[in-house]
């Protein structure tokens, strides 16, 4: 009966749904609704309320939302976390293009160049951290560098400072990403055309203008990509700051997700940390779209 | 993606001596820059090895004088390094496991069968996985606690389960689609069910993206540190990253046992990557890629 049904379309022909194969579907989707849609919806509800996590929640209404408005700490955590997407997204993004293509033609030792370059990204943040924490201390490397090559005047207490944590932190996590980002350029200029690249040189162009108008605008479904999953990342930011400065000296370093972790977890304020949450979702729900369009291209050009 | 066919073109004769030149320069510039880049691990392997007198007395960036294993031994004793190392891999193996089983599951059904809706399910998976953590760190540790298992191992498996499903299944959906349809319906004609085709056939040639994908989920997973400081209390249940965090309170100038214990915590992710470079490497490439 199936082999008269499908006579027309043939790659339209999938088959009808027998029960175990809704149950292939439904294990996974239970469990991701149980630990994941089910919890983020709380968390809206939550924000709405008081709670200290013993007892009902109050609801309060907007309360906590007003709260965050004159909260210094928050918008300081705001500016912060301002600052980071754009330092840690503009950073990783220059030096990872800026590698992938000069490492992109074969050559000997490309390869271990790159390898060299994207091995800290194997190393989980709070590793790269301590990586870090090591190198500012006031006898560490940076600071017997700077000594030794005359500038001492710039010697500080890189994580203790509240002029400088903040983006001395930012350096180490730029460290791990660039490597990330470079393997997704390389990918993106494989899939450019050398042929147009070839052309352009024939014509005359310099290394820049081939660069600027032959193979960028050929990058520019890469461009979408890392441009939203290096701001999904920077809203998510955690686990660095954590381990360097744990948002500190003075809130200096604060993130969003800090914040929200220390009024959730250290002070229990359950409803104010998850209205901060919320904030955060709210902040990223632009970019996780911009990703699921792309998704969904990709899913239609297959 | 369409591919073009190439012919490499010959490069002349005479303009070899000028690419020879722009060879040097490149060189010139990239073994400084890798070296630079490289510097802080090399730094922390040589302070690993220090002993702690030697610390003390000439700075943490004085080249090394001395050789021991005191800090590793410290670290992996009362440290607690070494259990920890266990506990992460108690979880992570399973978790990478059930992750990737559970996901082949759902993106087996998602491209095999005329689910209705079935491209809306799997955007929504995905977009689970987008979400920032943050949004769920409370709720989550609140389920864990109503289903009485907050602050067991278990609980830690099951959150990393739930969470990286989305992005799983969306990949192997992806390859599972590029398998030729006359394949499965070969199968189904010489009387295969749904779970034989899917035991026999998808899953041996989703083997590739498999083996990507349990790099890259071991590394995340072994990785991580907010999903271990949410669901766990108990400081002798902590994963090696939060162990770490831990160590690092408790031994604050012992800068040789703190660099000891962050090498005992990247090292097994080292040789995860080293192991399968290739499919690391792709693995990052999926879903993001095109």
């Amino acid at each position: 009966m199936t082999a008269l049904s499908a006579l027309p379309r043939p790659r339209a022909r999938l088959r009808a749904v027998p029960t175990v194969v809704w149950m292939f579907l439904l294990v996974p989707a239970v469990v991701e609704i149980g630990m994941v849609f089910w919890p983020a919806l709380n968390s809206f509800y939550l924000s709405l309320t008081k709670w200290n996590g013993l007892g009902a929640a109050q609801p309060v209404g907007l309360d906590n939302y007003r709260q965050l408005f004159s909260d210094e700490v928050f918008r300081g955590a705001l500016k912060n976390n301002v600052i980071w997407a754009f330092g840690f997204g503009g950073l990783s993004v220059l030096g990872g293009l800026a590698l992938a293509v000069a490492l992109n033609r074969p050559r000997r030792g490309v390869s271990l160049y790159r390898s060299a370059i994207y091995l800290p990204m194997v190393f989980s943040l709070a590793v790269t951290g301590l990586f870090w924490r090591v190198q500012y201390q006031p006898d560490g490397t940076i600071n017997t560098l700077l000594g030794a090559v005359g500038l001492g005047d710039f010697e500080r207490q890189w994580l203790a400072d509240p002029d400088t944590a903040l983006y001395a932190v930012l350096v180490a996590a730029v460290w791990r990403q660039v490597g990330y980002v470079m393997v997704l350029y390389l990918a993106g200029l494989k899939g450019t055309d050398p042929t147009l690249d070839d052309a352009a040189q024939v014509d005359g162009a310099g290394a820049w203008q081939r660069f600027r108008f032959v193979t960028w605008p050929q990058l520019r479904g890469v461009n979408t990509v890392v441009f939203a999953v290096t701001v999904i990342d920077s809203l998510r930011t955690f686990d660095i700051v954590w381990a360097m400065t744990q948002g500190g000296p003075y809130h200096s370093s604060e993130l969003l997700s800090t914040y929200m972790f220390q009024q959730g977890f250290t002070f229990l304020n359950l409803g104010y940390a998850s209205s901060i949450a919320v904030v955060i979702f709210a902040l990223a729900v632009v970019f996780i779209i911009t990703y699921l369009v792309r998704a969904t291209k990709q899913e239609v050009d297959t | 993606m369409t591919a073009a066919i190439l012919v490499p073109v010959e490069q002349p004769a005479s303009s070899r001596p000028r690419r020879r030149r722009r060879d040097w320069v490149f060189h010139a510039v990239m073994i400084p820059l890798t070296l630079i880049w490289v510097a802080p691990m090399i730094f922390v392997i040589a302070l690993a090895f220090r002993s702690f007198d030697d610390i003390s007395q000439r700075g943490t960036a004085a080249w090394p004088d001395s050789f021991t294993l005191d800090g590793f031994r410290t670290a992996l004793g009362t440290g607690s390094m070494g259990r920890a190392l266990w506990i992460s891999i108690q979880v992570t193996v399973p978790a990478v496991i059930l992750s990737l089983l559970l996901a082949s599951w759902a993106a087996y059904a998602l491209s095999r069968y005329a689910i209705p809706g079935r491209r809306a399910i799997l955007l929504t998976m995905l977009a689970g996985n987008l979400l920032p953590p943050q949004i769920l760190l409370i709720p989550v540790s609140r389920v864990m606690e109503s289903l009485g298992i907050y602050d067991t191992l278990f609980a830690l498996v099951a959150i990393h389960v739930g969470f990286g499903l989305g992005f799983y299944t969306f990949v192997l959906h992806g390859f599972m689609r590029s398998i030729p349809i006359e394949l499965t319906d070969a199968a189904r004609i010489d009387g295969a069910g749904p779970v034989q085709i899917y035991a026999r056939i998808i899953m041996p040639l989703c083997r590739p993206s498999l083996a990507a994908l349990g790099a890259l989920a071991t590394t995340w997973i072994f990785n991580d540190l907010i999903w271990s400081i949410t669901v766990l209390r108990t400081e002798a249940k902590l994963p090696v990253t939060a162990a770490l965090l831990n160590l690092q309170g408790g031994y604050v100038s012992n800068w040789n046992v703190v660099a000891a214990a962050s090498m005992i915590a990247a090292i097994p992710t080292a040789i995860v990557f080293f192991t399968f470079q290739r499919h690391f490497v792709s693995g990052l490439l999926m879903g993001s890629n095109k």
